[in-house]
């Protein structure tokens, strides 16, 4: 029968019934869309922020630490120094070869000692080729003596070394001998990367080795952007993904505490929805009767609830662009700086700069519209069962 | 009996007859139970009626005879537990929810005691609600919107929002809203019970204009003095059964 044909409504009549009851709702509903928006910009910014440092920390460790990856020694375990005394061996010409290249750059650790101003102190030296070019090391300082050494901001602070000022080592050679001799600060140097400069120090490969008595000795070599792994021999290759686990390992735990934070803010925001949700469900019963006694079908008008309830989302997403644009633009271009960014002993700059992927901006969107759609739809289910004589009442319980 | 009424009362026996030939309502054995604790409220009994085109019926009765049961399962809202009630040709116990929907949007309008009026949207809005999910053109919805306030008298109010009208203005409108998709059914509860005596004999001659301009069939849920002067038919019910049902004199419009 033609005349009983089902109505199909413009799929946009639900997004202007939406639109129109959200706008009549007035003050009710810029309460929840600026809550929602706060979520929305707070949810960007944080997560901003820790791809901003991610991505710092990451090109900082490469360009002052680990290169493009690294070739370890087999006994070398970083974490463990006692390893240091059997982790070197001496380099192949093929090795040679790759490091008069610039492809690799060599690196002999010892355990020592040193003694500013009579304290003792466990370090670690690092022997390091002088003219270097893979690593951001300022190492040409290492040319200013003979005995030149340099070491971080941090550990000078810490040791209260100045630049120009004697330093006395301890150490033992290759025989488990002791030896002991005064090198001279030639630098200190500024890095975000701590793993660089607490505890170490820093002198050229060619003392170390005369130092410790392993001639052409390297316990692992930094591996430049050109690198070819074929060429590894005794060396275990380790890459980016290894050496930068720890790093992202707090990266990703620093990440989960904050989204504890934005998922509080974000249920708060839900719950508001919900909560007018359900108010609007039983506030507007004879409304809902009359859109029955219009024409549509109940499962309509649970669909003009939920677009309704999801508009808020969408609202809210207008709202934080307008005041979150310009303030997240601010920070990228200022940066935000933390003073006590130097105490954290991870790889961390004075100034981080947020960085807002179109997939951190897509999915935020994404995860605040979907759930927002949700918490509409639970109340809403409700006008499914509702009769719609006691709906035009109003006298649903 | 004077000539003259006799006169008139052949004619409205004519009239009836005619009615009952080409019946758009038409209601056989209905009865409608409502559950109540562990047994059942009877609201209606054994009812069988017929309306035809062009009706200016009301079912009058105090509270509780069952009006409201009885127009509400007439406009699809609901369905007798037994007995069939056939709206259009169809049994309206048989409809699923997407056909009683599309009859109520195309072939029945609504008339509220309490106007039911979507409070956010204005007069325009509200009366082009019911063109707006029939998909109707843009240049044809407006013209039917504004003909339909035209019939109430309320083109000057086509911005306002239901909140700035009167009683009457906004009753006014449920009726422009009923009657702007030209429905062959009309159902209108207490229509005129949240009005004064002025609004009420307004918005009753509104209706009955439209019922004879456009041929509309008017069915009442009644029990206002005023309302059962305009009525061509009387239908009384009493304790869910039909007690009366007779043709009456009405006043000229």
């Amino acid at each position: 029968m033609n005349w009983l044909k089902p109505l199909k409504p413009n799929a946009m009549l639900a997004f202007k019934l939406a639109y129109k009851n959200l706008m009549g709702a007035g003050l009710r509903t810029w309460l929840n869309v600026s809550v929602l928006s706060f979520a929305f910009v707070v949810i960007i910014f944080y997560n901003g922020m820790i791809d901003g440092w991610n991505r710092q920390a990451r090109r900082d460790t490469r360009e002052w630490e680990v290169g493009a990856g690294q070739l370890w020694h087999p006994e070398y375990d970083r974490y463990d120094p006692y390893t240091f005394e059997d982790a070197h061996a001496v380099l192949n010409s093929d090795i040679q070869e790759l490091v008069q290249k610039d492809v690799l750059v060599p690196v002999l650790v010892e355990q020592a000692t040193m003694y500013p101003q009579g304290r003792m102190q466990s370090i670690v030296m690092k022997g390091i080729r002088a003219d270097q070019q893979i690593l951001k090391l300022p190492t040409e300082s290492l040319n200013e003596a003979d005995d030149a050494v340099m070491i971080g901001k941090r550990m000078a602070e810490s040791a209260r070394i100045q630049e120009g000022e004697t330093l006395l080592v301890r150490w033992r050679d290759k025989n488990g001998t002791f030896d002991a001799r005064e090198l001279y600060i030639a630098k200190v140097f500024n890095s975000n990367v701590p793993s660089v400069d607490n505890g170490q120090l820093w002198l050229s490969l060619d003392l170390l080795q005369k130092m410790t008595g392993k001639a052409n000795e390297a316990t692992y070599l930094v591996a430049s952007e050109n690198y070819n792994q074929d060429y590894a021999g005794i060396w275990e290759f380790k890459d980016l993904d290894f050496l930068l686990a720890d790093l992202d390992a707090i990266i990703q735990s620093k990440k989960g505490g904050g989204m504890v934070g934005y998922i509080l803010l974000l249920i708060i925001a839900l719950l508001a929805i919900f909560d007018t949700q359900v108010l609007s469900i039983f506030r507007r019963q004879r409304e809902i009767g009359t859109y029955i006694a219009l024409g549509m079908t109940r499962l309509q008008v649970v669909k003009i609830f939920t677009v309704e309830g999801s508009a808020h989302s969408i609202l809210a997403a207008l709202l934080g662009a307008a005041y979150g644009i310009p303030l997240l633009l601010w920070l990228d271009t200022k940066g935000l700086t933390f003073s006590i960014a130097e105490d954290t002993g991870i790889t961390m700059a004075d100034t981080i700069y947020p960085y807002y992927s179109l997939g951190l901006i897509v999915s935020t969107i994404l995860l605040v519209v979907i759930s927002s759609t949700i918490v509409s739809y639970i109340p809403a289910r409700k006008i499914a069962k509702m009769k719609p004589t006691d709906a035009l009442k109003g006298k649903l319980q | 009996m004077p000539a003259g009424d006799f006169k008139s009362c052949l004619f409205l026996i004519i009239n009836y007859d005619a009615m009952e030939n080409s019946s758009i309502i038409q209601i056989d054995r209905l009865s409608k139970h409502f559950p109540v604790g562990k047994g059942f409220f009877t609201a209606l009994r054994d009812i069988d009626l017929k309306f035809g085109h062009g009706e200016f019926a009301g079912l009058v009765g105090p509270s509780g005879s069952g009006k409201t049961t009885l127009l509400n399962i007439v406009g699809s809202l609901d369905t007798p537990s037994e007995g069939t009630a056939i709206v259009m040709g169809k049994s309206v116990a048989d409809l699923n929810q997407k056909e009683s929907a599309a009859l109520r949007n195309r072939h029945i309008g609504f008339i509220f005691q309490t106007f039911n009026l979507l409070p956010v949207y204005t007069v325009y809005d509200n009366v082009e609600f019911a063109l707006l999910l029939q998909k109707m053109p843009a240049s044809e919805r407006r013209k039917a919107v504004m003909e339909a306030l035209e019939w109430v008298g309320l083109s000057d109010k086509v911005g306002s929002k239901p909140a700035m009208l009167s009683g009457g203005e906004s009753q006014r409108v449920s009726i422009a809203r009923s009657m702007v998709k030209k429905p062959e059914i009309v159902l209108a509860d207490e229509p005129t019970a949240n009005l004064d005596a002025e609004n009420s004999h307004h918005i009753l001659r509104t209706m009955k204009k439209l019922n004879e301009e456009l041929g509309t069939t008017f069915i009442f849920a009644t029990h206002d003095e005023k309302v059962m002067q305009y009525l061509k038919r009387k239908i009384s019910l009493r304790d869910g059964k039909v007690e009366k049902d007779e043709l009456v004199e009405t006043i000229k419009t």
